[in-house]
């Protein structure tokens, strides 16, 4: 799960990690406000969306008075933003943040993530802050100094050390400022069950001090039971509906561009199931996992999510039953048919646990439409054709 | 012969009373697995599915000496779990639970590694040894006894696989899910040494995804020590970059992780590289003849 700015600006300075002043808003005159309040006499007006690049877009403004304030919030405020790390329909601003100007002598890059080859998280700084970093490793890789942390032992001096020494801080007082920055930030990226904390830039101000003018934080979603705080910063509104709705019964879905729709058992299995549509000659219309635990009301759940799309031709569900059982798959879609008017045809391939009892149940049901397939290759070639046909 | 567990194998079972682990206790005790017992805190003293029931897994080595222990607990306690698996002196933890805290996986599984523990998942199926012992959640009836070794990230993949090893008239040694969580235990580098030291195996199956770069080190290791016939499919191709593909560990971030450059690097150093599951079968029997 990702956050806003503002939520991890929060989270910061709760942990006493230096940022600028801000405040949320979601209107003009709150804007206003909100700058007022700040004092300025600088005042920057920064979109919040879930995905970098916002400046780029044209997302990050800075106001030089209050009337520049309101004619940046008004102007960005509604605007829809495509940045590199949306698609190419954007995302809508419904939230600013506006922030005291910062003295900016230089910018730096600072993340923590977690290294799964090492099993343990990685801090990564770079003297290029404000850069895109993926740009920064592939042409001077040189510039980017990784220090893995074992949690077992945690933030240590000569982490600190490393990491002053590294970007090339000289001054003892200003060393002492980054090592107290980082040694904050790794605790609360562990105590928050954090995935990644990003900080581009990290700014030296004319008085030594190092902020964080900007944050970007996700979380791991399996450790959200154990933080409320964490979880109740959700912002919906900033995911995809569909994905939302499925998620609510258990589903796994991503929409995709393609023609044919896939309901399938198991995360790898439905990835399989969108590549041999795709070796077949076929375009997949979404990915669907339907868990361990699929019944009628998941599956016709399913077939629901699956319909919205108006560009979906035919759907392939590809169940192989081990935890799932078949024949509650084909109960899933004989219910599904009743609920929900499946107007494209549906290509059926069940194997596994009760299979046969499955396709008896199919049989005797005799649904218009349903095209019954004997493997995985059968069955995504029977999709292909049908998505043609239509 | 097969890798890691046999019909011989002591298995005690970590939620052994709740109801997925006791369903696929029962299961597994069907196939012939030899569970010994299990662990469920005070609960010990009981006897559940005919087996003695222990408050630790401490109490349950001592007793049974089982080296195995299939876990099952809820994901906010697997991270304990492990580690008590570890200090209790056993050899090989099966974690198939799903949803486990990233960062408790870290800690248990350096804890694992201390005390000489190997694991395997968490999220995945399990392991199983063709009709001598199933420790996990896989449909048993379709491993038929054979010379094909099968490791992969993903369960329904394994069944997929198993099934057209089947067809295609071989049938499996020991198929091995190591699970899509972003830290898991024994992977391929670990798991691809053991089949090529099996007499039996005659062919592995590795069956990967997107996200991380654990087939990209196998193929480093493949070109270096394996020398029977390895087939590998790839999930993912068709997978949206920076989108979590139902497994947690399955993202491709940046340009990292793809399925292109994972069966690049299989195929380089002449892996069997096949791009749809639907292939697999087919594959085994060209490398088998």
């Amino acid at each position: 799960m990702n956050i806003h700015e503002y939520q991890a600006k929060q989270i910061f300075q709760k942990y006493g990690v230096p940022t600028p002043k801000g405040i949320m808003v979601e209107s003009v005159d709150a804007a206003v406000e909100a700058a007022k309040e700040l004092g300025g006499p600088i005042w920057v007006v920064k979109a919040q969306i879930h995905a970098g690049g916002r400046g780029l877009g044209g997302g990050v403004k800075l106001a030089k008075s209050l009337d520049e304030v309101r004619e940046l919030a008004d102007e960005i405020l509604g605007m829809t933003l495509v940045t590199h790390q949306t698609d190419a329909a954007g995302k809508l601003v419904q939230k600013l943040y506006i922030e005291d100007g910062a003295d900016i002598k230089d910018e730096f890059y600072l993340s923590v993530v977690l290294d799964r080859k090492l099993e343990m998280p990685l801090i990564m700084a770079s003297t290029e802050g404000g850069m895109n970093i993926e740009d920064v490793a592939e042409n001077t890789p040189e510039k980017i100094i990784t220090i893995p942390v074992d949690p077992a032992i945690g933030f240590q001096g000569f982490h600190g050390r490393e990491l002053a020494f590294g970007l090339g801080i000289t001054d003892k007082a200003e060393q002492k400022n980054i090592i107290q920055f980082a040694q904050k930030l790794f605790k609360l990226y562990m105590e928050n069950d954090a995935e990644m904390i990003e900080i581009n830039p990290l700014v030296r101000t004319g008085s030594g001090e190092f902020l964080a003018l900007d944050g970007k934080m996700g979380f791991d979603n399996s450790a959200l039971g154990r933080q409320p705080e964490i979880a109740a910063m959700r912002d919906l509104s900033e995911e995809d509906p569909d994905e939302v709705e499925a998620a609510k019964y258990g589903l796994s879905y991503v929409a995709l561009d393609g023609e044919i729709g896939c309901m399938v058992n198991g995360a790898g299995l439905a990835m399989g199931t969108m590549d041999t549509i795709n070796y077949m000659g076929g375009t997949p219309a979404n990915f669907l996992d339907v868990g361990g635990s699929a019944n009628a009301e998941t599956v016709a759940k399913g077939f629901e999510i699956i319909l919205k799309n108006p560009n979906v031709k035919a759907i392939f569900v590809n169940i192989f039953g081990g935890i799932v059982r078949c024949d509650r798959i084909a109960n899933g879609i004989i219910e599904a048919t009743k609920i929900t008017d499946v107007n494209v045809p549906v290509i059926v391939r069940l194997d596994g646990t009760n299979a046969p009892e499955a396709s008896e149940i199919l049989n005797k049901a005799n649904i218009a439409n349903l095209i019954v397939a004997d493997d995985l290759g059968d069955g995504a070639a029977k999709s292909v054709a049908a998505a043609k046909q239509a | 012969m097969s890798i890691l567990v046999n019909k011989d194998t002591k298995v005690i079972v970590q939620g052994f009373t709740g109801k997925e682990g006791s369903f696929h206790a029962e299961q597994c005790i069907d196939y012939g697995t030899n569970i010994v017992g299990g662990v469920t805190p005070n609960k010990g003293g009981q006897t559940h599915l005919g087996k003695p029931v222990f408050n630790t897994v401490s109490d349950a080595v001592k007793t049974t000496g089982a080296t195995v222990s299939m876990i099952f607990v809820p994901p906010a306690f697997v991270g304990d779990a492990v580690m008590e698996a570890a200090e209790a002196g056993i050899e090989l933890a099966v974690i198939i639970t799903e949803g486990a805290p990233v960062k408790d996986m870290q800690m248990a599984k350096a804890h694992a590694v201390k005390h000489g523990m190997k694991t395997l998942g968490p999220n995945c199926p399990g392991i199983i040894t063709a009709e001598e012992c199933k420790i996990g959640i896989m449909p048993g009836m379709i491993f038929k006894k054979g010379n094909v070794g099968l490791i992969s990230k993903s369960g329904t993949l394994t069944y997929e696989g198993t099934n057209q090893v089947v067809k295609a008239g071989y049938g499996i040694t020991t198929a091995v899910g190591i699970g899509g969580d972003p830290i898991i235990g024994l992977s391929y580098n670990q798991l691809l040494p053991m089949f090529e030291a099996d007499p039996d195996t005659e062919c592995i199956v590795m069956i990967g995804e997107i996200g991380g770069d654990l087939e990209i080190q196998a193929a480093k290791l493949i070109k270096e020590q394996i020398t029977k016939p390895v087939v590998a499919f790839i999930a993912g191709q068709t997978a949206p970059k920076g989108k979590t593909m139902g497994h947690a560990g399955a993202i491709v971030s940046g340009s990292a992780g793809t399925a292109k450059e994972k069966m690049d690097a299989l195929e380089a150093v002449g892996v069997k590289v096949v791009v749809s599951p639907a292939e697999i079968g087919k594959a085994v029997k060209e490398l088998l003849g």
